[in-house]
């Protein structure tokens, strides 16, 4: 099992390995989002304090746990790759932080379009939305760190220390319905507490949590690939890739 | 099924603005993020071939 690991730690077995797994992470979205949106937004019933208007807890919600669970996989990835010095963990940083991104920006968004009719504002200053903003800040920092630096060892390095202070805002944001007086309602879902949803409502939101899931993995499986090619770009293996010599013939003409 | 016809569905109730806005704007950051990546790998591998395409040549000048 370890040894398994650490044979796919290595890119140019990740790299195969990856392209063999994005199709069934992309296919596993794609059914997933059309499952959930049919429950979300065909069968699931209207909600008795909020009306229609609920139903951008169907994107609001996963957008929001994956903005979170990003970051959350690009620390882990950062600690790997401080402490044992591997070359794929600064790829794979790199790889989740542009889904990342878009994921804190939708949480954002799309919260505000529910802000909007429900509170009577676009944006407060809350401590849920607080902490989220700045949870995007810190992808976009991340991304504009780890692109300024030339020498790609150094910058995932940067990128990881930035990747693993930030993740202590995860928690914050987490925890932030709890432990300030927000604005932001609390968890609709919890550990301990069970759901205080409908049951049809509850499963039409993780399933579209889970359809988020796969999405954000079979990116950064695609994505990752690019940034192996690139980085390895002098070895035998990237150059004897069927994909790299059709590029050359195509070029070649 | 809840919806009575099509205009109910996308008026939703009064929050179509909303609820559209939401996730209209979703689905289209997913499209760009997805043209995006296919873009990226394509630029990495021209990159990766021209530069294997650059260093034959070399090789060749300097053997010849």
């Amino acid at each position: 099992m370890m040894q398994k690991l650490f044979h796919y730690a290595s890119p140019q077995n990740f790299y195969p390995l990856a392209g063999k797994l994005w199709p069934v992470f992309a296919v596993l979205a794609t059914g997933l989002t059309v499952w959930g949106l049919w429950l979300g937004m065909f069968v699931a019933p209207t909600d008795f304090q909020q009306g229609e208007g609920y139903r951008i807890i169907f994107v609001h919600v996963p957008a929001s746990w994956m903005s979170m669970v990003i970051y959350l996989a690009m620390a882990f990835w950062a600690l790997l790759g401080l402490t044992f010095n591997t070359r794929l963990s600064g790829m794979m940083g790199r790889a989740l932080a542009p889904t990342g991104a878009i994921c804190a920006f939708l949480s954002l968004w799309t919260g505000a379009l529910w802000g909007k009719p429900m509170w009577g504002a676009w944006w407060v200053w809350d401590a849920r939305l607080t902490s989220e903003l700045i949870l995007f800040f810190l992808y976009l920092g991340y991304i504009a760190l780890t692109s300024a630096i030339d020498d790609p060892r150094r910058a995932d390095k940067a990128g990881g220390i930035l990747a693993l202070v930030g993740a202590l805002n995860v928690p914050v944001i987490y925890f932030s319905v709890k432990w300030w007086n927000t604005l932001h309602q609390g968890a609709s879902v919890s550990l301990t507490k069970g759901s205080s949803m409908a049951q049809i409502m509850l499963e039409a939101m993780l399933i579209m949590g889970l359809a988020f899931w796969m999405y954000a993995i079979a990116m950064a499986l695609y994505r990752v690939r690019s940034i192996i090619l690139v980085r390895e770009r002098h070895a035998q293996w990237v150059a004897d890739l069927p994909e790299v010599k059709a590029k050359a013939m195509e070029m070649k003409s | 099924m809840i919806w009575n016809n099509w205009s109910d569905f996308w008026a939703m109730g009064g929050y179509g603005v909303y609820v559209w806005g939401s996730f209209g704007v979703s689905a289209a950051l997913i499209c760009i993020e997805m043209v995006w990546v296919r873009q990226a790998r394509n630029k990495a591998l021209s990159q990766v071939a021209q530069e294997l395409a650059a260093a034959q040549t070399q090789g060749k000048d300097w053997q010849g």
